[in-house]
């Protein structure tokens, strides 16, 4: 395939451009034939991802850089985006329900998560400040009318306002910083800011902190986490397990090119924000979660933490932190997929319950359901054999090369604290009696459950050949 | 010889009886039945195929046999199993226990007796993993492992304060065992690999050596336990369902003993010589001062919970004495704890199964409507107290005589802990088998059930024959020991003399 157009290689984008030109024939179809349109909008929508994933998976090995390095496709871009891909698929699939309710016939919903996706894709890719804002912005404004889409419910028309505002003022300061940035080193490609900065200066630094703050607010990270628990509990389950995966998966890819390709020459600069920004979050996500009753404030604040300890790997600033976080959002995903399918499977004659109390004597009434959340619940903890002990395995494994032992020590000591809310959701389930029958579980929810699940408990047999994507994906960075 | 992954089955063999007694669905008795019955074939298999292990194992070699290696995550983590005399001896007390605690828990479990017999399995897998991992991601995996069954053992059959005893121990060991994490990663660095057999030739700078001993010291400390982190243990005990107890008493708390042999003294010989006087201290005071506690206690559990934490102090003491007395008195002494606080748990929960209630003061005078009961309880508890011609004498005077050599203030106060030992088991004994039955409660109380005889007379018989022939155990670990020792001593020997040049 040689298409190009005014000189540039269009083969490399060539999922995206699916992707974009898919969503829009959705949109036309959903536009001319009406709302009826909706779950048929929702599968092929759901298609779509996976033929994109399916077309990422299968673009030729190696880095590719078009549109004047504005836009790389290495193994990492390829890893996250198919990820992502993964992510909003699974949402989607998980949506089905939601949207069948005939009040919220919606099918702009899928376009959204479809637009929103995109976005994700050119922010994993992008090669300069200015595709990173691009993509940053259109991930985020389908987000921020995602979060409101339930609209008969103040609560999510508060978390779609809330999410905004605050959005929009952190797309300010990574606006500003960017500005910086660029002011002080004349060029806004990563691999231009990188030849051009070797030693600190005030200016830049400054901006730095900026870009980073506006990242910091994409992953939620404290101290810029204060939206998340609002917008988690307001927003739609669907909407939630949705924020906390694909999103984070991209802002974080993003966040970990910037610093590495971008600004290798002043690692003690930026990793000095990452160390404190980690600390405070793992030791919020840790000690606020403990006096949450709501199981999505609660994943709220976990996901605060997790995204600490996704930190602790790229605070090290080596292809081992690297190589950490990619094995850490990529179990991370799964445990949170599979922990909202359970969110979502707690029904009480047709009512959706969300208290951490309704979840009483699960192992008596859904011993499977109890059992797949337990072991999530396990492995958010980071309990061996589990999938998160991996995880955390090789995130603090990067920051002990790294010599990062402080940052190490309070990361495993938070993670003991974390684990005290994460086995009283188990205790809750196992120990207590039981709150009354749940609903039957819809299929393409036990589905994602046992997938997940199932991830999470047998990971330590196929270990090895995720490690070593991982390590490859790493390594296309430096 | 064959090839066939002897070890790895012996591992993982519980694990697939637990996948069957999960198929076999239903609630009803028979399908309980169906369960216990599962449960316990697979523990008796497991058990058989692990006497094959004995049967082949070589005692006069040093090194690791049955080894199975294979990849598995990147470089330098592998798969790698094996077991030396120092590990087997555990292996093989986890197996033969196993059947013992399925049996006595046959007719005191009666709710959800499906998911107690799958807890128990997955406990064994990776109580066996624990004694055979030889990389130490492996081992740690199997190490946190066990906390997950545990947790739900004491948390759902567990007695009414289980959710406080539960989260105590989880917590409390997870504390401790993440430092050591941290431990294992920096090692991991140090050599490039987590393989156990290299790291034990591979040189610890002296600073890394102090850091990791203390980090691993963290994690075993807690799982011993030694004074004063023990507070976990009697809750766990007492809130512990009678099987329970015993997997606790006799395997779990010996994972932090096997951990000091196994990493500490042959990785960080140098700390654990620095450190020895620090252990010393502990030990002696978990001896004398838990010994005290034990007098005080009012429930019979937490009396042998408290007197489990003295025992350690005696392993503690012999092992990091590095001598060749102490280190194998400490395995024995392991051993023998394995077998007599297993029983001393399984005799409380013989009474407890009749009259629900572990007060000491509640019994009294049962020797003369249970004679058998008696004369079992008698056994294991002189077996506690240390009596010659049982096993518990064999442990206590070689752990005393290695760390005579070494120190002898450590040895003179940890002796009084014997005394203690018979101050307090002996006034057990008198308040629950001796005196008149008064209490109209206990007027119609029945001797052992022939399946209670089932599980005690092997171990007394046990109990006996190490007491006067200690060989086999002794036998099994000497080669590995004298090993360690060796390595240890020599490694001491060499700072000093070069301390001496300066």
């Amino acid at each position: 395939m040689s298409f190009t157009t005014a000189g540039y290689q269009l083969a490399p984008v060539l999922p995206e451009l699916v992707l974009s030109v898919g969503a829009m024939a959705l949109l036309m179809l959903g536009a001319y034939r009406g709302q009826g349109t909706t779950s048929a909008v929702t599968s092929l929508a759901t298609v779509l991802l996976i033929a994109v994933g399916v077309l990422e998976y299968m673009l030729p090995a190696g880095k590719q850089v078009t549109f004047g390095g504005s836009f790389i496709v290495d193994d990492f871009a390829r890893f996250m985006k198919i990820l992502a891909l993964i992510g909003s698929a699974v949402t989607l699939v998980l949506s089905t329900e939601f949207l069948s309710d005939p009040s919220r016939r919606i099918f702009e919903y899928s376009i959204l998560v479809l637009l929103s996706t995109l976005g994700m894709m050119v922010l994993i890719s992008a090669g300069d400040l200015i595709s990173l804002y691009l993509g940053l912005e259109l991930m985020s404004l389908a987000l921020y009318v995602v979060a409101a889409s339930n609209r008969d419910n103040a609560k999510s028309n508060e978390a779609g306002l809330k999410y905004f505002v605050l959005g929009a003022l952190s797309s300010g300061m990574l606006l500003y910083g960017a500005s910086l940035i660029y002011g002080f080193t004349g060029t806004v490609s990563f691999t231009g800011i990188a030849s051009a900065v070797t030693a600190a200066n005030v200016g830049l630094v400054f901006g730095l902190v900026f870009l980073l703050a506006g990242l910091c607010f994409k992953i939620s990270v404290v101290p810029f986490h204060m939206w998340t628990p609002d917008v988690y509990e307001g927003a739609p389950t669907p909407v939630t397990a949705f924020f906390a995966s694909a999103p984070k998966v991209a802002a974080l890819a993003v966040f970990t090119r910037v610093t590495l390709t971008a600004f290798p020459g002043i690692v003690s600069q930026w990793q000095q924000i990452l160390v404190f920004v980690s600390i405070a979050s793992m030791a919020l996500g840790a000690f606020a979660a403990i006096g949450q009753s709501n199981i999505k404030r609660l994943m709220a604040y976990s996901s605060i933490g997790h995204m600490g300890f996704a930190l602790v790997g790229l605070a090290s600033g080596t292809v081992e932190g690297a190589q950490g976080v990619l094995m850490y959002i990529v179990i991370y995903v799964t445990m949170t997929l599979g922990s909202f399918s359970i969110i979502l499977a707690m029904k009480r004659n047709g009512q959706a319950v969300e208290q951490i109390s309704d979840f009483a004597g699960l192992s008596r009434t859904n011993p499977l359901l109890a059992f797949f959340f337990a072991m999530l619940l396990f492995s958010l903890a980071g309990i061996p054999p589990l999938a998160g002990f991996f995880a955390k395995w090789y995130v603090f494994v990067a920051a002990i090369k790294a010599n990062l032992f402080t940052l190490a020590v309070i990361g495993v000591l938070s993670s003991v604290v974390g684990a005290y809310y994460y086995l009283a959701i188990v205790k809750t389930m196992y120990f207590d009696e039981p709150a009354g029958q749940v609903d039957p579980v819809r299929v393409e929810v036990k589905t994602v459950l046992a997938v997940a699940g199932l991830f999470n408990i047998l990971f330590a047999l196929f270990a090895g050949p995720v490690v070593s994507v991982a390590s490859a994906a790493a390594k296309s960075l430096f | 010889m064959t090839t066939w992954p002897i070890l790895s089955v012996t591992t993982f063999l519980p694990l697939v009886g637990a996948l069957i007694v999960y198929l076999s669905r239903g609630d009803d008795e028979a399908s309980r039945r169906n369960s216990r019955w599962i449960a316990l074939w697979t523990t008796i298999i497991t058990f058989a195929v692990s006497v094959i292990l004995v049967v082949r194992f070589d005692p006069s070699n040093a090194d690791f046999q049955f080894v199975e290696k294979s990849a598995w995550l990147a470089t330098g983590i592998t798969y790698h199993m094996g077991v030396d005399g120092i590990s087997l001896p555990f292996v093989i007390l986890t197996t033969a226990l196993m059947p013992f605690c399925i049996i006595a828990s046959w007719k005191s479990v009666t709710s959800r007796v499906r998911e107690y017999m799958m807890a128990f399995l997955i406990l064994e897998t990776l109580m066996i993993g624990t004694f055979s991992a030889l990389d130490l991601v492996l081992f740690y995996l199997f190490f946190e492992g066990g906390l997950i069954p545990m947790f739900l053992i004491i948390g759902v059959w567990g007695g009414p304060r289980r959710v406080y005893a539960s989260f105590k121990f989880f917590l409390y060991t997870l504390l401790g065992s993440v430092l050591m994490l941290l431990a294992i990663m920096a090692l991991y660095w140090n050599g490039n690999t987590t393989d156990i057999p290299t790291l034990m030739h591979t040189a610890v700078p002296r600073s890394l050596q102090t850091w990791a001993w203390l980090a691993f010291f963290a994690s075993f400390a807690v799982k011993m336990p030694m004074w004063p982190v023990h507070t976990w243990l009697p809750d766990a005990h007492v809130e512990a369902p009678t099987a329970g107890s015993v997997v606790l008493a006799a395997i779990l708390l010996k994972m932090g003993g096997y951990g000091f042999l196994r990493f500490s003294l042959p990785m960080f010989p140098l700390a654990s010589h620095d450190f020895a006087p620090l252990i010393f201290t502990l030990s002696t005071i978990a001896i004398i001062y838990t010994s005290l506690v034990a007098l005080m206690q009012e429930d019979m559990k937490k009396l042998i919970a408290y007197s489990s934490v003295a025992h350690m102090g005696f392993v503690t003491m012999g092992i990091f004495a590095g001598t060749m007395q102490g280190v194998a008195g400490g395995v024995f002494q392991m051993i023998s704890h394995g077998i007599v606080s297993g029983a001393l748990f399984l005799c409380v929960g013989i009474v407890y199964d009749r009259m629900h209630t572990r007060e000491i003061a509640a019994y009294g005078g049962l020797v003369n409507r249970m004679p058998l009961y008696a004369m079992t309880f008698m056994v294991f508890t002189m077996a506690n107290v240390g009596l010659p011609g049982t096993s518990g004498f064999i442990g206590e005077f070689m752990t005393l005589i290695g760390t005579f050599k070494v120190s002898i203030p450590t040895a003179f106060f940890a002796s009084t802990g014997v005394i203690l030992s018979a101050g307090y088991a002996l006034w057990l004994y008198r308040k629950i088998v001796f005196g008149e039955l008064v209490k109209p409660s206990l007027m119609t109380i029945k001797d052992m059930t022939l399946r209670e005889c089932v599980i005690l007379f092997p171990m007394i018989a046990l109990t006996i024959l190490f007491g006067v022939y200690p060989k086999p155990v002794l036998d099994m670990s000497a080669a590995s020991v004298q090993q360690l020792v060796n390595n240890y001593t020599t490694a001491v020997t060499a700072v000093k003399a070069a301390a001496l040049l300066h």
